[in-house]
């Protein structure tokens, strides 16, 4: 069946080692000096399947450390690849060497323990370690044959994935903070294209869980497969205003520009349309909007911060109105509040800052189906394209490339492409229509749910 | 730069052990790709440089290939055990049994077409920060609507050393220097932004030539420009794209539907195509790794393959695909020297290097003159493609109206749709004005520096994505 063999066993990680690492270095603090000392080490497995082949099966593991040195409101911060004592000795000295060149900034220091005690998450599955690597390329065999076979308009399958990491981190400071954590995440993800004629369309399908049993296979499959052969035939539609009705995928993307506004740093630092508006109502009476990472069903939820402070749930928008936003420590202090544990990272190589990691919308009363139900001449959005080009968090301008289908008579009919479609974020809280009660958790910083937005423009022939 | 045999980042005899053992298992090809990083970056934003942050990377990827699999495995661990050790995860894939090649190296060498004049290494620190404060400065004095300036600065350098079962070895040193001013304006109607960039791949000496305070004039400008904007059009209108700010478009339009790994698994409107008129008579369409300082370039690219230049569209006419050393083999033809990874923990796959359309004729006057109505885009931000479909997205940064053949209104940001073979047939004006310019390209999450590049250009009609009727 596959001429693939199980390869080395990745090492099995010890979360407290890494603790016990960051404290170690931390400790080196002189007088008059903060340090912070982030580690991670992380394993992942990718197979990719391409017409009945393993195309590539990749292992590996991978470690680093990223310290920051804070001296009289400077900071200074150094990265590397690697946990060698060396390596390590080396990014401290850097660190330090960089701390002389940043401008004082009495906001500047790193955390203490506030006292607040982590929720327990079980964010780990095991199996992601124990699964031999064959049964892993098998996954991804039989999503791309299930896929292929699924439908005699389905051409090609351009890729079909399964991907999986295991991964630790751990926090030490001079200030008396240490926090570890370690997650697994694992996900299938394919790519069908089906077409008629000269006319091919794509579907992106995917599912991802804590472990390989998690996996939702057939919807992974069924999804790319509809999304594709839905499209068939799809033309450009005529410019108008329209409402529109996002897919929980678009929901997920148009929260997560919407959190980028939410961001403490942004609004002390006047780059966000949400600055002073706390107590405004700033979208319809429907929106409670929450940041909760000790919800253990968020991909994003996390015990601690990445300044190691125990994450909490943040409500930024009730009944429409705006209450507040996330801080880290820094923009807290500038905003003249405490942190709300909202510090992220990109990992060892980029220094906290202040960001959503499990945000989410109180779900309606009606599932999409009924919103469907409600909307005639109306845009149901599958998937858009330019979202980093044509939507800005700053003005609030919205403008991006949109596919999907007509609604007529409560339902999905005809296929739509090469369309844009345009507001501002300002107006579009405003112009929510529904809510869906199908709230889905997906990969990213924000779960996604149908969601009707009306009167936006709709760009095309 | 050139290297000599004593300067790899893994000796010869090591590199010929690890791709034998790799072997050992029965695969038909072996690389090994090291690779040594090391970069500054500075930010200067709210008027406070933030941090000064450094970063080292080293390590090494191991491919082995059999038949149409790949097996591949990456470690920090530079010496013969780590390397070993990888090298036996990536044979995984292979039937054990196999062979007993043994592999021998020759070294060859091929020189970077940028000299680095000055290495940003040796340069002190507070020279680089400087730089940041004088371009605050000029940002903040280009108006008082300027409310809010962030300025970076970053330099990389990269070495890489590739070495196969085909007996290649070769190395490349790649340095990188870059500077970027993002401004916010605060008008009556609230925010806008503005953004500009210089990116080379080239040492220190870049800012001989290049002036900050100009770089954050033009980003203050583009932000001051729009507090009194109105709203984009909403339609298809023609369109103007100014010399430089638009590479991205070819980029988009049918770049990456020309990468041959899309080609091979069908999902690129070009399949098929080679010979065709895919695009207006004046079109023609280069891919050059090898063009001095620009952003994409290289000396050899991730897969020891020397940088070269490649017309992919000739008068309209497709002429090639890009190539990388997977999709040429099995179609037993040679790489173009566009096998590119972000890092050594990265498969490398077909990647553009400087991506540029040739000039025409007309100067850049003449065919905004010629245009009665429509959108003239200063500056085109990133954009987005579905190669299979052909449609693409391009965000405007700085856009204005067109009427009676002059540029009047500043318009809002707004994303353009199109289809990419479509577009191709609508250019009907090519200006004599050829720039080029710095961008990140990103696919199947992995980033790589391209540049992008065009002449002052006519579309006939595109789709603009903004809100007025």
């Amino acid at each position: 069946m596959t001429d693939v063999e199980q390869t080395t066993a990745p090492p099995t990680p010890q979360e407290s080692e890494l603790g016990e690492l960051a404290q170690r270095v931390a400790a080196a603090a002189r007088a008059g000096e903060e340090i912070e000392v982030y580690v991670g080490r992380s394993v992942e497995v990718d197979v990719r399947a391409y017409d009945g082949q393993v195309e590539s099966l990749s292992s590996a593991s991978s470690a680093g450390v990223g310290i920051r040195v804070v001296v009289g409101g400077r900071q200074g911060f150094a990265y590397a690849g690697s946990l060698d004592g060396d390596v390590i000795e080396q990014t401290l000295a850097d660190a330090r060497d960089n701390v002389s060149f940043a401008t004082p900034d009495e906001h500047i220091a790193l955390v203490h323990p506030d006292g607040v005690a982590p929720v327990a998450l079980d964010l780990w599955d095991d199996t992601v370690l124990t699964t031999p690597s064959a049964t892993k390329v098998d996954i991804a065999l039989d999503l791309e044959r299930r896929v292929r076979g699924a439908d005699p308009r389905v051409r090609q399958v351009a890729s079909a994935d399964y991907g999986d990491v295991a991964s630790e981190a751990a926090i030490a400071t001079s200030t008396g903070v240490l926090a570890s954590a370690r997650r697994t995440v694992c996900s299938l993800s394919v790519v069908a294209i089906a077409g008629e004629g000269a006319d091919s369309q794509t579907g992106v399908g995917f599912s991802a869980a804590r472990g390989p049993d998690g996996l939702d296979h057939d919807k992974a499959a069924a999804d790319s497969v509809e999304r594709a052969t839905r499209m068939i035939g799809a033309t450009k539609a005529r410019s108008g205003r329209c409402a529109v009705v996002l897919d929980p995928r678009v929901t997920s993307t148009l929260l997560a520009i919407v959190s980028s506004a939410l961001s403490g740093e942004a609004v002390t630092k006047g780059r966000s349309f949400f600055a002073g508006r706390v107590g405004e109502e700033v979208a319809v009476p429907a929106v409670l909007l929450v940041d909760d990472p000790t919800d253990s069903r968020a991909f994003g939820a996390s015990p601690h911060d990445a300044e190691g402070l125990a994450c909490r749930r943040n409500v930024l928008v009730d009944q429409g109105v705006l209450q507040g936003f996330v801080y880290d420590s820094t923009s807290a202090r500038r905003a003249g509040t405490t942190s709300t544990a909202s510090a992220v990272r990109g990992g060892y190589a980029s220094t906290p800052v202040a960001g959503c990691r499990a945000l989410h919308l109180a779900p309606g009363q009606f599932g999409a189906e009924q919103i469907l139900a409600d909307l005639d001449g109306a845009l149901y959005v599958q998937s858009v394209t330019g979202v980093h080009s044509g939507v800005n968090p700053i003005s609030g301008d919205f403008s991006v490339g949109a596919e999907g289908l007509i609604i007529r008579g409560g339902v999905l009919a005809e296929p739509v492409r090469e369309v844009t479609i345009a507001s501002t974020l300002q107006r579009m809280l405003r112009s929510i229509l529904h809510i869906g009660a199908d709230v889905e958790w997906l990969p990213g910083v924000a779960a996604g749910q149908t969601l009707a937005i009306d009167d936006m423009a709709l760009s095309g022939a | 730069m050139t290297n000599t045999d004593g300067s790899f980042l893994v000796e010869r005899p090591v590199a010929e052990r690890v791709l034998t053992a790799a072997l050992a298992r029965g695969g038909e090809f072996a690389e090994l790709f090291a690779e040594d990083r090391h970069s500054v970056s500075a930010v200067l934003d709210d008027g406070r440089v933030e941090e000064l942050s450094s970063g080292r990377d080293r390590g090494a990827g191991i491919r082995v290939v059999v038949g149409d699999t790949t097996g591949f495995a990456h470690t920090s661990d530079l010496s013969a055990k780590g390397l070993l050790a990888a090298a036996e995860a990536a044979a995984g894939v292979a039937r054990s049994g196999g062979g007993s090649v043994v592999v021998g190296l020759h070294a060859t060498s091929v020189a970077n077409p940028s000299v680095v004049a000055v290495d940003p290494d040796h340069v002190p620190k507070a020279r680089k920060v400087e730089l940041l404060e004088r371009a605050d400065e000029a940002a903040h004095a280009a108006g008082a609507a300027i409310t809010q300036v962030t300025a970076g600065y970053g330099d990389g350098r990269r070495r890489i050393q590739v070495a196969n079962s085909d007996g290649v070895l070769v190395a490349d040193d790649q340095v990188r220097t870059r500077f970027s001013v993002s401004c916010v304006a605060t008008g009556d109607a609230g925010m806008q932004t503005g953004y500009e960039s210089t990116a080379f791949t080239m040492g220190f000496e870049l800012f001989d030539t290049v002036d900050v305070e100009e770089i954050a004039r033009t980003a203050a400008r583009r932000a001051l420009v729009k507090l009194d904007a109105r709203p984009a059009p909403s339609g298809e209108l023609p369109v103007v794209l100014a010399s430089g700010s638009g590479g991205i478009l070819f980029h988009e339009a049918c770049g990456h539907g020309l990468e041959a790994d899309h080609i091979a698994k069908d999902a690129s409107v070009y399949v098929g195509q080679v010979g065709e008129q895919v695009a207006s008579p004046l079109v023609t369409l280069v891919d050059d790794g090898t063009i001095g300082p620009e952003w994409g370039s290289f000396a050899v690219d991730d897969e020891g393959h020397a940088g070269q230049r490649n017309v992919l569209i000739e008068n309209g006419v497709l002429t090639d695909y890009m190539w990388d050393f997977l999709r040429a083999r099995k179609e037993k033809r040679p790489s173009s020297g566009n096998g590119r990874r972000q890092s050594y923990r990265h498969l490398p796959m077909v990647r553009m290097t400087n991506t540029f359309l040739l000039n025409g004729i007309e100067s850049p006057d003449n065919v905004i003159a010629q245009t009665p109505s429509g959108v003239y885009v200063a500056k085109l931000g990133g954009g987005q493609v579905n190669t299979t479909t052909g449609d693409f997205v391009f965000g405007t940064v700085e856009a204005y109206l067109i009427e009676n053949g002059r540029i009047t209104e500043p318009l809002r940001d707004a994303n353009l749709i199109g289809n990419g073979p479509e577009i191709l047939r609508r250019i009907d004006a090519v200006a004599d004005d050829f720039a080029m310019g710095p961008g990140t390209c990103g696919k199947d999450g992995q980033s790589v520096p391209v540049g992008c590049g065009q002449p002052t250009l006519r579309l006939t009609g595109v789709t603009i994505g903004g809100t007025a009727a």
